[in-house]
C-alpha cells in the first residue's frame, strides 16, 4: 500500500508541476514538452487505478499523435521571439477571455466532482450491468458497442465531418499543375511511347502539349 | 529486511537478463546486416575483427566511446542531450512485454500489444527532439520528414493490429501467440503481413524508406550534429527498434515461439530458439530489402501510406470481421 501511495504522489506531483510549467515556461517548445510530460504522468495514474486501456490509449492518441502535431506546428512557427510575456507583467488581451473559460471549466469540474462525491448511488443507479470479472478493456468495448452505440456512431460522424471540414478549409485548387499519374505511366506502351514526326522546314513542331 | 528486498532484487535480475541479450543481439544484428549487405553486393563485409568479423560492432562501439561528444554552441543543450537517451530508452523498455516462450516473459500484461504500440509511437520524439535541438537546417528537415512518416505509417500498423486482434479476442501477447496454434496468421492474413512488413520498414526508418537520413539530400538527417557516444545511442536505439518490429511481426503473424509443425523434430527445439529464428528470418528480409531496393521519393512514400495501405487495411478489417461473423468464428471463450 505504501508503495502505491509513493507512486501515486510521485506521478501526481509531476503531473501538477508540468501542468503549471505548460502555462508558465518561457519558451513555447518547453511548454509543449511539459504538456507531453503531463500526458505521460496522467497516463501512468490511469494505469495505477487499473484503467490500463485508458492509460495506453491516452499515450497512443495524445502523446503519440496529437502532441506530435503540436510540436510540428510550434517548431514550424518561428517562436524564438514569441516569449510568453503575460507572466512577466506585460499587458495582454487574452487574460479576460482565458479567465472566463477557466472559471467555467472549474465550475463544471465542481459540478461533476460534487455529483460523484455526494451521491453515493450514482454508480449503482446506472442501468449498466458491469461484471467485475472481465478486464476493463472488454467492459469498455461491451458498453460502448451496445449501450452507447448510437452516441459512439454520432461522435464518429462528427469527427468525420470535422475532418472533411479541415480538408476543405485548407484545400486550394491550383491550375497548370503537372501531376504524376501512375496509371498513365504504367500503361505506356512501346508503340505509343515513341512517335516519328515529319518536321516542316523552318517551322518545327510543338512537342509538348 | 532481506525478505522485503529479495523480490526487488529478483526483478532487477530478470530485467538485466532481458536487457543484456537484447543489447548483445543488437551488436550481432548490426554485423549480420552489414554482412548480408556486403554479400548481396559481392563484397565480403566486415570480416577482420574476431571470428568472421563478429566483433566488428564492439570495435565500432569502443571507437564511439573514445570520441569527443560535441554539443553545438547554438543548440538547446538539454533537449539535445535528452534526444538520444529517449530513443534508446524507448527502444529498450518495449522489450519488457515480448514473450520469448510461454513462461519466459518479463511482464505479462493484459494490454501488451497496446503497450508496444504506445512505446513505438513515442519513438518519434527522440528524432524530433534531436532534429529541433540541433538548431541546424538538415537535422530539422530530417526530423520533420521522419515525424510525418512515422505518424502516417503508425496508422496503418494500428489497423493491421486490429485485424489480428479480431481473430484473437485479446490484447495479451501470449494469447495472440496461443491463438495461432492451429494456423499461423500469416496464412489467412497474408496481405496484412506484407503491409505490416513494409510499414515496419517505414516505421523504423529503414531503407527504402530512410528519408529522414537520406544522405543525398539531408547529409545525415537528424543525426547530423551528433557525434561520439550520443550518435552511437541513436544507432543502438534504431537497431533495437528494428529488432522489436521483427519480434512484433513474428508474434502477430508467424506464431511467436510456436514450432513450424507440432511433430517430433520440430517441437523438440526449445521455444525461445523458435522465436529467435523467426526474428532472424524477418531481420534477414529487412537486410535484403536494404540491399536491393532503391530509396523512395517522399511524395511516393506518403501516397503509399495514406492512399494505398490505409484504405486496403481498412477494407481487410471489414472483410475479416464479416468472415468471422458469417462463419460464427469470433473468439468468445476466454475473456
Amino acid at each position: 500500500m505504501i508503495t502505491h501511495a509513493i507512486f501515486f504522489y510521485f506521478f501526481s506531483i509531476i503531473a501538477i508541476f508540468s501542468a503549471l510549467m505548460v502555462i508558465t515556461s518561457r519558451s513555447t517548445i518547453n511548454s509543449v514538452f511539459f504538456l507531453i510530460l503531463d500526458f505521460i504522468s496522467v497516463g501512468c495514474l490511469f494505469i495505477m487505478i487499473g484503467a490500463e486501456f485508458l492509460g495506453m490509449i491516452l499515450l497512443i492518441v495524445y502523446v503519440g499523435a496529437v502532441a506530435v502535431l503540436f510540436l510540428f506546428v510550434v517548431m514550424m512557427l518561428n517562436v524564438s521571439d514569441q516569449k510568453q510575456s503575460w507572466f512577466m507583467g506585460k499587458k495582454s488581451t487574452h487574460i479576460p477571455a482565458g479567465l472566463l473559460f477557466s472559471v467555467l471549466i472549474f465550475l463544471e469540474l465542481l459540478v461533476v466532482v460534487g455529483g460523484w462525491k455526494y451521491k453515493d448511488n450514482l454508480m449503482s443507479s446506472s442501468t449498466l450491468n458491469l461484471n467485475s470479472e472481465y478486464s476493463n478493456t472488454h467492459e469498455i468495448g461491451n458498453v460502448m458497442y451496445t449501450e452507447y452505440f448510437l452516441y459512439f456512431q454520432i461522435s464518429g460522424i462528427i469527427l468525420l465531418l470535422s475532418m472533411i471540414g479541415a480538408i476543405l478549409l485548407t484545400y486550394s485548387k491550383r491550375e497548370n499543375l503537372k501531376r504524376q499519374s501512375y496509371i498513365d505511366q504504367i500503361s505506356r506502351e512501346k508503340l505509343t511511347a515513341v512517335e516519328l514526326k515529319e518536321v516542316p522546314f523552318e517551322k518545327g513542331v510543338k512537342v509538348d502539349d | 529486511m532481506i525478505e522485503s528486498i529479495l523480490p526487488f532484487l529478483n526483478q532487477v535480475y530478470r530485467i538485466v537478463f532481458v536487457l543484456i541479450p537484447v543489447l548483445v543481439s543488437v551488436a550481432m544484428i548490426v554485423w549480420f546486416d552489414r554482412r548480408v549487405w556486403g554479400l548481396v553486393q559481392k563484397r565480403r563485409g566486415p570480416n577482420v575483427v574476431g571470428p568472421f568479423g563478429l566483433f566488428q560492432t564492439l570495435a565500432d562501439a569502443l571507437k564511439y566511446f573514445l570520441k569527443e561528444i560535441i554539443v553545438p554552441a547554438s543548440a538547446n543543450k538539454i533537449i539535445f542531450i535528452l534526444a538520444p537517451i529517449i530513443t534508446m530508452t524507448l527502444a529498450l523498455i518495449a522489450w519488457a512485454v515480448i514473450p520469448m516462450s510461454e513462461n519466459f516473459v518479463l511482464a505479462d500484461i493484459n494490454v501488451g500489444i497496446l503497450y508496444i504500440f504506445a512505446i513505438s509511437s513515442l519513438g518519434v520524439y527522440g528524432i524530433i527532439m534531436g532534429g529541433w535541438a540541433s538548431n541546424s537546417k538538415y537535422p530539422f528537415l530530417g526530423a520533420i520528414r521522419s515525424a510525418a512518416q512515422m505518424v502516417s505509417y503508425e496508422v496503418s500498423i494500428g489497423i493491421i493490429i486490429i485485424n489480428v486482434l479480431l481473430c484473437v479476442g485479446s490484447l495479451n501477447l501470449k494469447d495472440i501467440v496461443l491463438a495461432q496454434t492451429q494456423v499461423w496468421f500469416v496464412l489467412p492474413l497474408f496481405p496484412m503481413f506484407v503491409i505490416f512488413f513494409i510499414s515496419a520498414l517505414a516505421e523504423t526508418n529503414r531503407p527504402p524508406f530512410d528519408l529522414p537520413e537520406a544522405e543525398a539530400e539531408l547529409v545525415a538527417g537528424y543525426q547530423t550534429e551528433y557525434s561520439g557516444m550520443m550518435y552511437a545511442m541513436f544507432w543502438l536505439g534504431e537497431y533495437a527498434n528494428i529488432l522489436l518490429m521483427c519480434a512484433l511481426g513474428s508474434i502477430l503473424f508467424l506464431g511467436g515461439w510456436l514450432p513450424l509443425f507440432d511433430i517430433a523434430p520440430f517441437n523438440l527445439i526449445p521455444s525461445p530458439i523458435w522465436m529467435v529464428l523467426k526474428i532472424l528470418f524477418l531481420f534477414f528480409l529487412f537486410a535484403m530489402i536494404k540491399a536491393i531496393v532503391p530509396r523512395y521519393r517522399y511524395d511516393q512514400l506518403m501516397r503509399l501510406g495514406w492512399k494505398i495501405f490505409l484504405p486496403f487495411s481498412l477494407l481487410y478489417v471489414v472483410l475479416t470481421a464479416s468472415f468471422l461473423v458469417y462463419f460464427d468464428l469470433l473468439p468468445k471463450g476466454k475473456i
